[in-house]
Protein backbone atom coordinates (compact mmCIF):
# COMPACT_ATOMS: atom_id res chain seq x y z
CA UNK A 1 0.00 0.00 0.00
CA UNK A 2 1.37 2.94 -0.73
CA UNK A 3 0.63 6.21 1.20
CA UNK A 4 1.96 9.46 1.64
CA UNK A 5 4.26 7.97 4.81
CA UNK A 6 5.86 6.07 2.20
CA UNK A 7 6.21 8.44 -0.24
CA UNK A 8 8.16 10.85 2.35
CA UNK A 9 10.21 7.61 3.23
CA UNK A 10 11.22 6.31 -0.47
CA UNK A 11 12.00 10.28 -1.16
CA UNK A 12 14.19 11.03 1.91
CA UNK A 13 16.06 7.75 1.52
CA UNK A 14 16.48 8.66 -2.00
CA UNK A 15 18.21 11.54 -1.18
CA UNK A 16 20.15 10.08 1.39
CA UNK A 17 21.38 7.35 -1.21
CA UNK A 18 22.51 10.55 -3.67
CA UNK A 19 24.06 12.61 -0.51
CA UNK A 20 25.90 9.60 0.26
CA UNK A 21 27.61 8.83 -3.08
CA UNK A 22 28.39 12.57 -3.59
CA UNK A 23 30.37 12.43 -0.35
CA UNK A 24 32.30 9.39 -1.20
CA UNK A 25 33.14 10.73 -4.62
CA UNK A 26 33.90 14.67 -3.87
CA UNK A 27 37.31 15.31 -2.89
CA UNK A 28 36.98 18.87 -1.76
CA UNK A 29 36.54 18.26 1.91
CA UNK A 30 35.31 21.46 2.53
CA UNK A 31 31.92 20.54 0.65
CA UNK A 32 32.50 16.61 2.04
CA UNK A 33 31.89 17.87 5.54
CA UNK A 34 28.67 20.05 4.10
CA UNK A 35 27.78 16.92 2.72
CA UNK A 36 27.92 14.86 6.00
CA UNK A 37 26.02 17.89 7.94
CA UNK A 38 22.83 17.56 4.89
CA UNK A 39 23.40 13.54 5.84
CA UNK A 40 22.38 13.46 9.21
CA UNK A 41 19.58 16.37 8.59
CA UNK A 42 18.04 13.59 6.30
CA UNK A 43 18.51 10.69 8.75
CA UNK A 44 17.62 12.47 11.45
CA UNK A 45 14.25 13.47 9.42
CA UNK A 46 13.63 9.39 8.85
CA UNK A 47 13.98 8.63 11.97
CA UNK A 48 11.44 10.97 12.68
CA UNK A 49 9.12 9.30 10.30
CA UNK A 50 9.99 6.18 11.59
CA UNK A 51 8.33 7.89 15.92
CA UNK A 52 12.18 7.71 16.89
CA UNK A 53 12.09 11.13 18.12
CA UNK A 54 14.53 10.19 21.10
CA UNK A 55 17.15 9.05 18.39
CA UNK A 56 16.47 12.35 16.00
CA UNK A 57 17.10 14.38 18.51
CA UNK A 58 20.24 12.56 19.11
CA UNK A 59 21.19 12.50 15.84
CA UNK A 60 20.37 16.07 14.72
CA UNK A 61 22.48 17.32 17.82
CA UNK A 62 25.41 14.88 17.60
CA UNK A 63 25.86 14.49 13.62
CA UNK A 64 24.83 17.96 12.59
CA UNK A 65 25.77 20.33 15.10
CA UNK A 66 28.49 18.71 17.21
CA UNK A 67 30.18 16.29 14.61
CA UNK A 68 30.34 19.37 11.75
CA UNK A 69 32.66 21.47 14.26
CA UNK A 70 35.10 18.51 14.91
CA UNK A 71 35.37 17.85 11.37
CA UNK A 72 35.95 21.60 10.84
CA UNK A 73 38.27 21.42 13.57
CA UNK A 74 40.18 18.55 12.00
CA UNK A 75 39.92 20.42 8.98
CA UNK A 76 42.07 23.24 10.12
CA UNK A 77 45.05 21.30 11.45
CA UNK A 78 45.48 19.48 7.91
CA UNK A 79 44.65 20.03 4.46
CA UNK A 80 41.84 21.17 2.00
CA UNK A 81 41.81 18.43 -0.35
CA UNK A 82 42.11 14.99 -0.65
CA UNK A 83 45.08 13.08 -3.02
CA UNK A 84 43.40 12.26 -5.74
CA UNK A 85 43.51 8.37 -6.51
CA UNK A 86 43.19 7.48 -10.55
CA UNK A 87 43.41 4.23 -10.45
CA UNK A 88 40.20 1.77 -10.00
CA UNK A 89 41.31 -0.66 -7.12
CA UNK A 90 39.13 -3.85 -7.47
CA UNK A 91 39.59 -5.28 -4.33
CA UNK A 92 38.57 -2.63 -1.98
CA UNK A 93 35.44 -2.38 -4.21
CA UNK A 94 35.08 -6.23 -3.76
CA UNK A 95 35.23 -6.10 -0.38
CA UNK A 96 33.09 -3.62 -0.21
CA UNK A 97 30.27 -5.13 -2.09
CA UNK A 98 30.62 -8.50 -0.20
CA UNK A 99 30.35 -6.70 3.26
CA UNK A 100 27.34 -5.06 1.86
CA UNK A 101 25.74 -7.91 0.64
CA UNK A 102 26.23 -9.71 3.68
CA UNK A 103 24.93 -7.19 6.09
CA UNK A 104 21.45 -6.64 3.63
CA UNK A 105 21.62 -10.70 4.44
CA UNK A 106 21.37 -10.28 7.79
CA UNK A 107 18.83 -7.84 7.46
CA UNK A 108 16.62 -10.88 5.89
CA UNK A 109 15.40 -12.70 9.13
CA UNK A 110 14.40 -9.65 10.56
CA UNK A 111 11.16 -9.10 12.27
CA UNK A 112 8.90 -6.71 9.97
CA UNK A 113 8.58 -3.15 10.71
CA UNK A 114 6.15 -2.61 13.30
CA UNK A 115 5.87 -6.22 13.56
CA UNK A 116 3.45 -6.68 17.24
CA UNK A 117 5.39 -10.27 17.77
CA UNK A 118 8.99 -9.10 17.43
CA UNK A 119 11.26 -9.90 20.20
CA UNK A 120 11.94 -6.53 21.39
CA UNK A 121 8.01 -5.90 22.01
CA UNK A 122 8.25 -9.05 23.94
CA UNK A 123 11.22 -9.83 25.98
CA UNK A 124 11.52 -6.07 28.09
CA UNK A 125 8.09 -7.09 30.39
CA UNK A 126 4.75 -5.70 28.33
CA UNK A 127 4.19 -3.85 31.86
CA UNK A 128 6.20 -1.18 30.35
CA UNK A 129 3.98 0.09 28.02
CA UNK A 130 0.91 -0.97 30.54
CA UNK A 131 2.39 1.11 33.07
CA UNK A 132 4.20 3.70 31.77
CA UNK A 133 1.21 6.34 31.50
CA UNK A 134 0.32 6.63 35.03
CA UNK A 135 3.99 5.87 36.15
CA UNK A 136 5.22 9.26 34.18
CA UNK A 137 1.97 11.22 34.69
CA UNK A 138 0.83 10.62 30.81
CA UNK A 139 3.89 10.98 29.15
CA UNK A 140 3.12 9.59 25.33
CA UNK A 141 6.29 7.81 24.06
CA UNK A 142 7.54 5.06 26.06
CA UNK A 143 10.98 4.69 24.99
CA UNK A 144 11.43 8.41 26.09
CA UNK A 145 9.41 7.46 29.54
CA UNK A 146 12.72 4.46 29.63
CA UNK A 147 15.21 6.36 28.99
CA UNK A 148 14.80 9.36 30.53
CA UNK A 149 13.40 8.32 33.75
CA UNK A 150 13.23 4.55 34.26
CA UNK A 151 17.06 4.66 33.49
CA UNK A 152 17.23 7.78 35.01
CA UNK A 153 20.37 7.38 37.30
CA UNK A 154 22.18 5.12 34.60
CA UNK A 155 22.04 8.31 32.75
CA UNK A 156 23.27 10.20 35.73
CA UNK A 157 25.86 7.99 35.50
CA UNK A 158 26.81 8.10 32.80
CA UNK A 159 27.04 12.15 32.12
CA UNK A 160 28.95 11.86 35.05
CA UNK A 161 31.79 9.75 33.29
CA UNK A 162 31.75 11.89 30.63
CA UNK A 163 32.25 14.88 32.38
CA UNK A 164 35.23 13.48 34.61
CA UNK A 165 36.76 12.39 31.50
CA UNK A 166 36.61 15.49 29.53
CA UNK A 167 37.63 17.72 32.54
CA UNK A 168 40.65 15.31 32.92
CA UNK A 169 41.62 16.00 29.00
CA UNK A 170 41.16 19.34 29.35
CA UNK A 171 43.42 19.22 32.05
CA UNK A 172 46.02 17.36 30.23
CA UNK A 173 45.81 19.50 27.16
CA UNK A 174 45.72 22.60 28.72
CA UNK A 175 48.39 25.41 27.51
CA UNK A 176 50.38 26.59 30.49
CA UNK A 177 50.02 30.49 30.88
CA UNK A 178 54.13 31.16 29.75
CA UNK A 179 55.43 34.43 30.41
CA UNK A 180 58.28 33.95 28.23
CA UNK A 181 55.64 32.84 25.45
CA UNK A 182 54.37 35.73 25.50
CA UNK A 183 57.22 37.66 25.51
CA UNK A 184 58.34 36.17 22.05
CA UNK A 185 55.32 36.79 20.51
CA UNK A 186 55.51 40.21 21.33
CA UNK A 187 58.75 40.02 19.85
CA UNK A 188 57.62 38.84 16.60
CA UNK A 189 54.89 41.23 16.17
CA UNK A 190 57.30 44.32 17.04
CA UNK A 191 60.08 42.88 14.22
CA UNK B 1 -9.02 45.42 15.59
CA UNK B 2 -12.65 44.89 16.35
CA UNK B 3 -13.98 44.27 13.14
CA UNK B 4 -11.22 41.93 12.70
CA UNK B 5 -12.12 39.73 15.13
CA UNK B 6 -15.28 37.98 13.50
CA UNK B 7 -13.17 36.74 10.82
CA UNK B 8 -10.85 35.54 12.85
CA UNK B 9 -13.13 33.47 14.46
CA UNK B 10 -14.78 32.27 11.61
CA UNK B 11 -11.40 31.37 10.53
CA UNK B 12 -10.41 29.41 13.91
CA UNK B 13 -14.08 27.63 13.27
CA UNK B 14 -12.73 26.44 9.59
CA UNK B 15 -9.55 25.31 10.71
CA UNK B 16 -10.74 23.42 13.35
CA UNK B 17 -13.35 21.89 10.85
CA UNK B 18 -10.59 20.66 9.07
CA UNK B 19 -8.58 19.01 11.59
CA UNK B 20 -7.77 15.70 10.72
CA UNK B 21 -9.95 15.48 7.62
CA UNK B 22 -9.23 13.77 4.13
CA UNK B 23 -8.73 17.80 2.79
CA UNK B 24 -5.86 18.39 5.66
CA UNK B 25 -3.95 15.21 4.94
CA UNK B 26 -4.05 15.95 0.81
CA UNK B 27 -2.69 19.36 1.98
CA UNK B 28 0.05 18.24 3.61
CA UNK B 29 1.17 15.26 1.62
CA UNK B 30 1.32 17.46 -0.73
CA UNK B 31 3.28 20.37 0.54
CA UNK B 32 5.57 17.73 2.33
CA UNK B 33 6.17 16.49 -1.79
CA UNK B 34 6.98 20.13 -2.78
CA UNK B 35 8.77 20.63 0.40
CA UNK B 36 11.34 17.28 -0.97
CA UNK B 37 11.59 18.59 -4.46
CA UNK B 38 12.48 22.30 -2.79
CA UNK B 39 15.22 19.69 -0.97
CA UNK B 40 16.55 17.94 -3.98
CA UNK B 41 16.40 20.81 -6.13
CA UNK B 42 19.05 22.52 -3.19
CA UNK B 43 21.39 19.54 -3.00
CA UNK B 44 21.69 19.57 -6.92
CA UNK B 45 22.91 22.79 -6.34
CA UNK B 46 25.18 21.97 -3.42
CA UNK B 47 26.58 19.26 -5.90
CA UNK B 48 26.85 21.54 -8.76
CA UNK B 49 28.19 24.83 -6.78
CA UNK B 50 31.05 26.54 -8.20
CA UNK B 51 32.04 28.70 -5.32
CA UNK B 52 31.84 28.23 -1.24
CA UNK B 53 28.96 30.82 -1.32
CA UNK B 54 26.49 28.59 -3.45
CA UNK B 55 27.39 25.27 -1.13
CA UNK B 56 26.52 27.44 1.71
CA UNK B 57 22.82 28.82 0.40
CA UNK B 58 22.09 25.39 -0.52
CA UNK B 59 22.94 23.97 2.70
CA UNK B 60 21.30 26.76 4.86
CA UNK B 61 18.31 26.08 2.49
CA UNK B 62 17.93 22.02 2.75
CA UNK B 63 18.53 23.03 6.81
CA UNK B 64 15.00 25.25 6.34
CA UNK B 65 13.15 23.29 4.27
CA UNK B 66 14.12 20.04 6.99
CA UNK B 67 12.55 22.10 10.00
CA UNK B 68 9.36 23.14 7.21
CA UNK B 69 9.21 18.74 6.54
CA UNK B 70 8.98 18.01 10.21
CA UNK B 71 6.01 20.68 10.57
CA UNK B 72 4.45 19.09 7.47
CA UNK B 73 4.75 15.63 9.08
CA UNK B 74 3.48 16.82 12.71
CA UNK B 75 0.75 18.10 11.25
CA UNK B 76 -0.11 14.97 8.95
CA UNK B 77 0.75 12.69 12.26
CA UNK B 78 -1.61 14.76 14.49
CA UNK B 79 1.39 15.27 16.78
CA UNK B 80 2.07 18.07 18.77
CA UNK B 81 5.42 16.78 20.05
CA UNK B 82 7.70 17.54 17.07
CA UNK B 83 7.42 20.86 16.56
CA UNK B 84 10.30 20.96 19.21
CA UNK B 85 12.43 19.31 17.84
CA UNK B 86 11.97 21.28 14.29
CA UNK B 87 13.44 24.11 16.89
CA UNK B 88 16.23 21.97 17.94
CA UNK B 89 17.29 21.81 14.17
CA UNK B 90 16.87 25.12 13.11
CA UNK B 91 19.47 25.68 15.79
CA UNK B 92 21.41 23.17 14.59
CA UNK B 93 21.76 24.52 11.57
CA UNK B 94 22.37 28.18 12.46
CA UNK B 95 25.23 26.64 14.70
CA UNK B 96 26.59 24.73 11.72
CA UNK B 97 26.38 27.64 9.65
CA UNK B 98 28.37 29.73 11.74
CA UNK B 99 31.17 27.27 12.15
CA UNK B 100 31.71 26.48 8.77
CA UNK B 101 31.26 30.16 7.60
CA UNK B 102 33.86 31.30 10.91
CA UNK B 103 36.04 28.59 9.42
CA UNK B 104 35.87 29.55 5.42
CA UNK B 105 36.45 33.52 6.39
CA UNK B 106 39.56 32.82 8.93
CA UNK B 107 40.81 29.08 7.92
CA UNK B 108 41.41 28.19 11.66
CA UNK B 109 39.44 28.29 15.27
CA UNK B 110 42.26 28.73 17.43
CA UNK B 111 41.70 32.78 17.15
CA UNK B 112 44.85 33.70 18.68
CA UNK B 113 47.18 31.33 16.61
CA UNK B 114 46.03 33.12 13.66
CA UNK B 115 49.09 35.83 12.75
Amino acid sequence: MINEFTMIDVAILTLLAATAVTVARIRDLWAAIMFTGIYSFLSASWMLSLDAPDVAFTEAAVGAGIATVLFLCTLALTGKNEKRFPRFSPVPFLVVTITGAVLVYGTLDMPHFGDPDAPVHQYPSPSFVERSQDDMHGLPNVVTAVLASYRGYDTMGETAVIFTAGTAVILILRKEEDPDDKADGSEEEAA
Amino acid sequence: MVEAAPMLVAAAEAVAALGGSRQTEWMCAVTAMAILVTMTLALVRAMLGPTVFDRVLALNMFGTKTVLLICVVDFLLNRNDFLDLALLYSLMNFIGMVALLRFTEYGSFGGDRIR
